[in-house]
């Protein structure tokens, strides 16, 4: 795990865009506590200067839990080291990044198995052992 | 109209699981600029909607539109023809040429009829039909002749939204702009020199997603990228409100990343999402790369003064007196801003 005081902030230059989403998911991990209501961040549309991106995904860290999704190209599911906070990053099929998400949740949603997959894999597991 | 599959159809065929098809949607959400819990919405419009026919139309331009389009990282270009559209007519990107060509179009139009989507990028000339032809049409022939069945014409690029370059003053060829001459059918309008890929693509998967066009602005533009400006979502605004701007492009203050307003950026009366969505796949932006904004999305860009005067100056005159206001930091940096925006307002008004 990386704790977040071994996390050095860029010396220069530092725009200071990362701290207002560290309040956003201050507020976001208090709502998830007190209703079980989950948040999700597109970090898309949030304005980064050189480094900073990269500052917040380090400050943020690793934590426990990781995932690889193959679909559509890859994806990578990782919780952070602040348990509830979770850091999603997809990719086209050219490697390219498409998406980067903070989830706030217990869970993200894309790691459940969903309900048509499941039906579908149950009726090709019935037929490879028929 | 032929029956076409829907993209959820075209994925399930692909073998593309529900999670890769929730990660399409995600991704889907961020390029439309919609909030995350649009999400079931978007899968539900996507499992459901048929993928359009489009037809593009090129007239007076450089194909810088076209080169900026096949850039797109979400949706990669060939993704959306072979996903999501039906790009059944385009000059660069076919592999039909001459009476072929035209016979896609026609067949595209007949097949489509009332539901087809028609892009536009170039200006179209007025002067005299025979500064820009193609298989013998005018363009303004051209256009009138596929807008016809068209459900919406979307203007790509400042030339066909705006006459751009060919229409800056003394404009020789007569340019004018998409809306100048299609008033009977929704024209959306997606500025920019060239625009932003992933902007062009977003439009083309709103109305694919919603089957709508989406909010637009006085100008035409869609509000999800055209609704706040490039300095409302600049990374360098701190330093603008702190009063501290780059005065050459070699001083310490350029070095130092800081506020490029006084080396004629645009960026506070340009509405864009540049400072956000970036280029080339996220990388940067011009005023990542030291450069100021030089407002290719706005109307009438390419007169609209020099491109390294500051906003207050130039042709908005009382210069000195606005750069100060800047210089002075938040409240009075903030005040110049809204000064200039309005009287660049004005200026694009008269123009």
């Amino acid at each position: 795990m990386t704790a977040q005081q071994d996390v050095q902030r860029p010396a220069f230059p530092f725009h200071g865009n990362v701290r207002p989403i560290i309040n956003e998911v201050l507020h976001a991990v208090d709502r998830l506590l007190e209703t079980d209501e989950a948040t999700t961040i597109d970090l898309a549309g949030l304005p980064f200067g050189p480094g900073e991106l990269e500052y917040l995904e380090a400050a943020l860290g690793t934590g426990e839990l990781s995932a690889k999704l193959d679909a559509l190209g890859t994806s990578r599911i990782r919780e952070t080291a602040f348990p509830g906070v979770w850091w999603l990053e997809h990719r086209n099929a050219h490697d390219e990044v498409v998406g980067r998400y903070l989830e706030i949740t217990r869970t993200p949603e894309i790691l459940s198995s969903q309900d048509v997959d499941i039906i579908a894999g149950r009726a090709r597991l019935e037929d490879q052992f028929a | 109209m032929k029956k076409r599959p829907t993209v959820g159809e075209i994925l399930q065929a692909k073998g593309v699981s529900r999670r890769g098809f929730l990660k399409y949607c995600a991704t889907t959400a961020s390029i439309l600029a919609l909030p995350p819990s649009m999400i079931p919405r978007i899968a539900e419009a996507i499992e459901n909607t048929r993928r359009p026919s489009v037809i593009w139309l090129s007239f007076q331009e450089c194909t810088g539109c076209t080169e900026s389009l096949t850039r797109s990282a979400s949706p990669t270009v060939e993704g959306l023809i072979f996903d999501a559209i039906s790009l059944d007519y385009h000059h660069t990107l076919q592999a039909a040429a001459g009476d072929q060509a035209e016979a896609a179009r026609h067949a595209a139009m007949e097949e489509n009829e009332g539901g087809y989507l028609v892009l536009v990028d170039g200006s179209i000339p007025l002067g005299n039909p025979g500064f820009s032809t193609i298989a013998g049409m005018s363009n303004v022939e051209m256009l009138k002749e596929t807008v016809a069945g068209a459900a919406a014409v979307v203007a790509i690029g400042s030339c066909a939204a705006f006459g751009g370059i060919p229409g800056a003053d003394p404009n020789p060829t007569g340019a004018v702009s998409v809306m100048d001459l299609v008033t009977d059918k929704p024209v959306i309008n997606v500025p920019g020199c060239p625009p932003i890929p992933m902007v062009m693509t977003a439009v083309l998967t709103h109305f694919l997603t919603f089957g709508t066009i989406p909010d637009l602005d006085k100008h035409g533009r869609p509000m999800t990228f055209f609704g706040t400006t490039i300095h409302d979502r600049c990374y360098r605004r701190p330093f603008y409100e702190q009063g501290k701007f780059a005065e050459t492009f070699d001083d310490e203050g350029a070095k130092a990343g800081w506020c490029l307003y006084k080396l004629g950026c645009k960026g506070p009366t340009t509405y864009n999402a540049c400072a956000t969505t970036k280029w080339n796949s996220g990388t940067s932006f011009p005023i990542e790369a030291g450069h100021p904004c030089l407002g290719c999305s706005e109307p009438n860009f390419w007169d609209g003064g020099g491109f390294y005067e500051p906003l207050s100056t130039g042709r908005f005159d009382s210069g000195t007196k606005l750069a100060g206001a800047a210089a002075a930091g938040v409240a009075l940096g903030v005040a110049a801003a809204a000064a200039g925006r309005s009287k660049q307002a004005k200026f694009t008004k008269e123009g």
